[in-house]
């Protein structure tokens, strides 16, 4: 902030703050031939009359012990512009002062289960109830506090991996996040082809469909999809393209989801977790994630 | 006849009517979305009937149609009455008041479509931001048109702290409600970010200051006194808690946005100044309260003074509130949870509403040719069924805020929380019920009001009263 804004809002809290205390002392102040305390004023309207009383003592008291208090305050605290006041303190310094407080005293508790490998620490009961904790408080929004997910949030108690199953995969896809891409494919398949396209799906997955209609969309299913889906849709876990040769779907197994997944596309975006809870609680949450399963 | 001799008594008559109307809607609609917090599918997910939607619908009409209407009637009555003037402006009086429904009639429609700002307490579209705006100004011409043609030397206490509302909302709503128009329905704000916020809650909060606090303190200083038939307190100590009510009021808005993206010397400045602010709030509640003393003995036959007695009461209970909640270390806690909905309800319905009551209870016999209301014993019910309402109502609030800001913090041996979101939810089920039932009992209250009110109207016939020609 300039000079010129600093200046500014110091001056009009310091005039605010002292014409408050100015008024106080101007209104207290008795003058010649005012009614004493206990007289009323002399004016009226509409028979209302107002007494000259003094104010409470202990309402000016109070009155000026906050004034006292505001000013101290804006002495020792960031407030009359660019003053950082005389403690120095900020929001963000209190902030980080916190959480390397709590780094230092929970990291080590975490620490411990660093050098376990990952099969070993999902059977640990004291690294499992650890994992729990922390995904109760960090994961649990997405995918549940049990883990069963939600439309896009995958599930992960069932033994449908969309980017690999086992620890190491899972360790990776919880530090580095995961960008999965369905592109749209209405444009360029157009309705007829898009409804095609999902009864073969819905083939794959071993339903009941209209042959003649699934043996067209297995055409246009073997040209496009099956890049990423692989031609049998088993899917391919290095991109994140989910199995559709099963019964479980990410975005809804419905016909009208299929199709719809099919003409807008989607996107799933897990988060990286290197950087905001580094890699020990990583490790810890991965092992609980595997024990799910296992 | 009214002619130029005489008040208008007509457009207070209106106002107070509509008052008694928008209450019921306006705490009809909260009871429904308290409602809908215990029973989430209450409404079958009607999306015009969503929480999302009804929830500024609630606070548009009980702040701007019931409270609004209320500050009309009073002011209307009390500025004439105090100057010994008939409303100045002619047809822009009646214009005010069809106007204003008119602005209530579209909000009730555009709200449940959706149709929105985004910004809390403004959330009405650009057009009808107009509208407000022409109402609003043409208020001021009534209002201080009637003061400059008084034929008394002073102006009344009540009338400055009816002129500061009208004039400092002015203001706000200008401010706050700038916007770019995209279509007829829709606009953004002329701000982004930290200042949009900013300004958006120098609003709110002034929303609070000026129209539900000064505008209200207006109607304590005449119908206080009147009811207590006693002079004011103290008319100094009046002059110092008027100016630095206002002047420290206008600073205090940052609180709402402690712990934010907001600067930390805006942070600063918003804390101190709510804190500065305890003195000069309560110095109305003393100067009601002391007007009081000496006539203690009217409480037991005297309703409305009841009425008045409690809404200072909680006046003062939840100015106290406010600046300590507005503590970094405090609102750490408080922030984001329900206690701050219990504050703001112990002063909408504690004060807001209980002052309103017992001014219409007062004005409205002598608007209709009679010097009492239709039954005692009915405002003797609304008033105990009001109060109950209101002591549920918060004390439930109170125990739901401060068990979730609690069970936010709380953290395990190893620093993970130890409670889900969805826990913490969970245990809030005994407590919205508890808060929808004094929800229930306050509109049961207004019902009450209504049909003391139709009584009492339909036995009278509207009062033509003559302007004292002597000061």
């Amino acid at each position: 902030m300039s000079t010129f804004w600093s200046l500014w809002i110091t001056l009009l809290t310091v005039i605010n703050i002292y014409a408050c205390y100015w008024l106080i002392k101007w209104t207290a102040k008795k003058r010649e031939g005012e009614p004493d305390a206990g007289e009323v004023t002399g004016h009226s309207w509409d028979g209302l009359e107002e007494y000259n009383n003094p104010m409470p003592r202990w309402w000016l008291w109070m009155f000026y012990i906050t004034i006292v208090f505001g000013v101290a305050y804006l002495a020792l605290y960031p407030g009359l512009g660019n003053f950082k006041g005389a403690l120095g303190w900020t929001q963000t310094g209190q902030y980080d002062t916190e959480v390397t407080n709590a780094n230092a005293k929970y990291d080590p508790i975490f620490k411990k289960f660093a050098s376990k490998d990952l099969v070993a620490l999902a059977k640990d009961p004291e690294g499992k109830e650890a994992g729990r904790r922390l995904f109760v408080s960090y994961c649990a929004q997405c995918h549940g506090s049990d883990g069963g997910g939600a439309i896009g949030f995958p599930n992960l108690t069932d033994k449908d991996w969309l980017w690999g199953g086992e620890p190491e995969m899972i360790k990776t896809s919880i530090m580095s996040g995961r960008n999965a891409m369905m592109p749209a494919w209405g444009a360029i398949l157009g309705d007829d082809g898009v409804d095609k396209v999902a009864v073969y799906v819905q083939k794959l997955a071993g339903r009941k469909v209209d042959s003649v209609k699934a043996e067209a969309g297995k055409a246009i299913f073997n040209t496009n999809c099956a890049m990423c889906h692989m031609p049998d849709g088993s899917g391919n876990p290095m991109m994140g393209a989910p199995r559709l040769s099963d019964n479980v779907w990410l975005y809804g197994g419905s016909a009208g989801a299929i199709k719809k997944s099919i003409k807008d596309g989607r996107s799933g975006k897990m988060p990286p977790h290197r950087d905001f809870l580094g890699e020990d609680k990583v490790h810890v949450l991965a092992g609980y994630v595997y024990g799910l399963t296992h | 006849m009214e002619t130029n001799s005489t008040y208008n008594y007509t457009v207070i008559r209106q106002f107070s009517i509509m008052t008694v109307v928008w209450g019921i809607v306006g705490m009809l609609v909260g009871v429904i979305i308290a409602a809908q917090l215990v029973w989430p599918s209450l409404t079958f997910d009607i999306s015009f009937l969503h929480f999302g939607r009804l929830r500024p619908l609630h606070t548009n009409a009980v702040i701007f149609a019931f409270g609004g209407s209320a500050l009309f009637a009073t002011s209307y009555f009390v500025v004439q009455r105090t100057c010994q003037a008939r409303l100045f402006g002619g047809p822009l009086v009646a214009f005010t008041f069809w106007g204003w429904q008119l602005v209530i009639l579209l909000a009730a429609i555009t709200l449940p479509l959706g149709i929105t700002s985004g910004k809390e307490y403004a959330e009405l579209e650009w057009p009808i931001d107009l509208l407000i705006t022409v109402v609003w100004v043409s208020y001021a011409i009534v209002f201080f048109g009637t003061i400059l043609k008084r034929k008394t030397p002073h102006i009344y206490v009540a009338n400055w702290f009816f002129g500061a509302m009208i004039l400092t909302i002015a203001v706000l709503h200008l401010v706050n409600s700038a916007a770019m128009p995209v279509t007829l329905t829709k606009s953004y704000s002329a701000y982004a970010g930290a200042a949009d916020a900013m300004i958006q809650w120098w609003y709110g909060h002034n929303a609070v200051g000026f129209f539900l606090t000064a505008g209200f303190l207006g109607i304590m200083y005449y119908f206080v006194p009147k009811t207590a038939g006693r002079p004011v307190y103290s008319y100094r100590l009046s002059v110092v808690h008027f100016w630095a009510l206002v002047s420290t009021y206008i600073w205090a808005g940052p609180h709402h946005l402690l712990y934010t993206s907001l600067p930390d010397w805006t942070q600063s400045l918003g804390m101190v100044f709510s804190l500065i602010l305890l003195a000069p709030s309560w110095g109305g509640m003393i100067n009601g309260i002391m007007t009081l003393s000496g006539a203690w003995h009217k409480l037991r036959t005297d309703p409305i003074l009841r009425f008045l007695i409690v809404s200072l009461s909680f006046y003062g209970m939840s100015t106290f509130e406010g600046p300590m909640m507005a503590i970094k270390t405090v609102n750490a806690l408080s922030h984001y949870t329900d206690w701050t909905v219990g504050h703001v309800h112990s002063g909408a319905l504690g004060w807001v509403a209980m002052v309103t009551f017992g001014a219409i209870y007062y004005m409205l016999p002598r608007l209709y040719g009679k010097t009492e209301m239709h039954s005692a014993k009915l405002m003797e019910l609304h008033f105990w069924t009001a109060t109950i309402g209101i002591v549920l109502y918060i004390t439930s609030m109170w125990i739901a805020g401060v068990m979730q800001g609690l069970m936010w913090r709380a953290v395990n041996a190893d620093g993970t929380l130890t409670y889900s979101f969805v826990e913490s939810l969970e245990r809030m089920y005994p407590y919205y019920t508890i808060r929808w039932l004094g929800g229930v009992l306050f509109l049961i209250g207004m019902l009450i009001m209504a049909l003391n009110v139709w009584k009492t109207v339909s036995n009278g016939k509207p009062t033509v009263a003559a302007i004292p020609q002597t000061a």
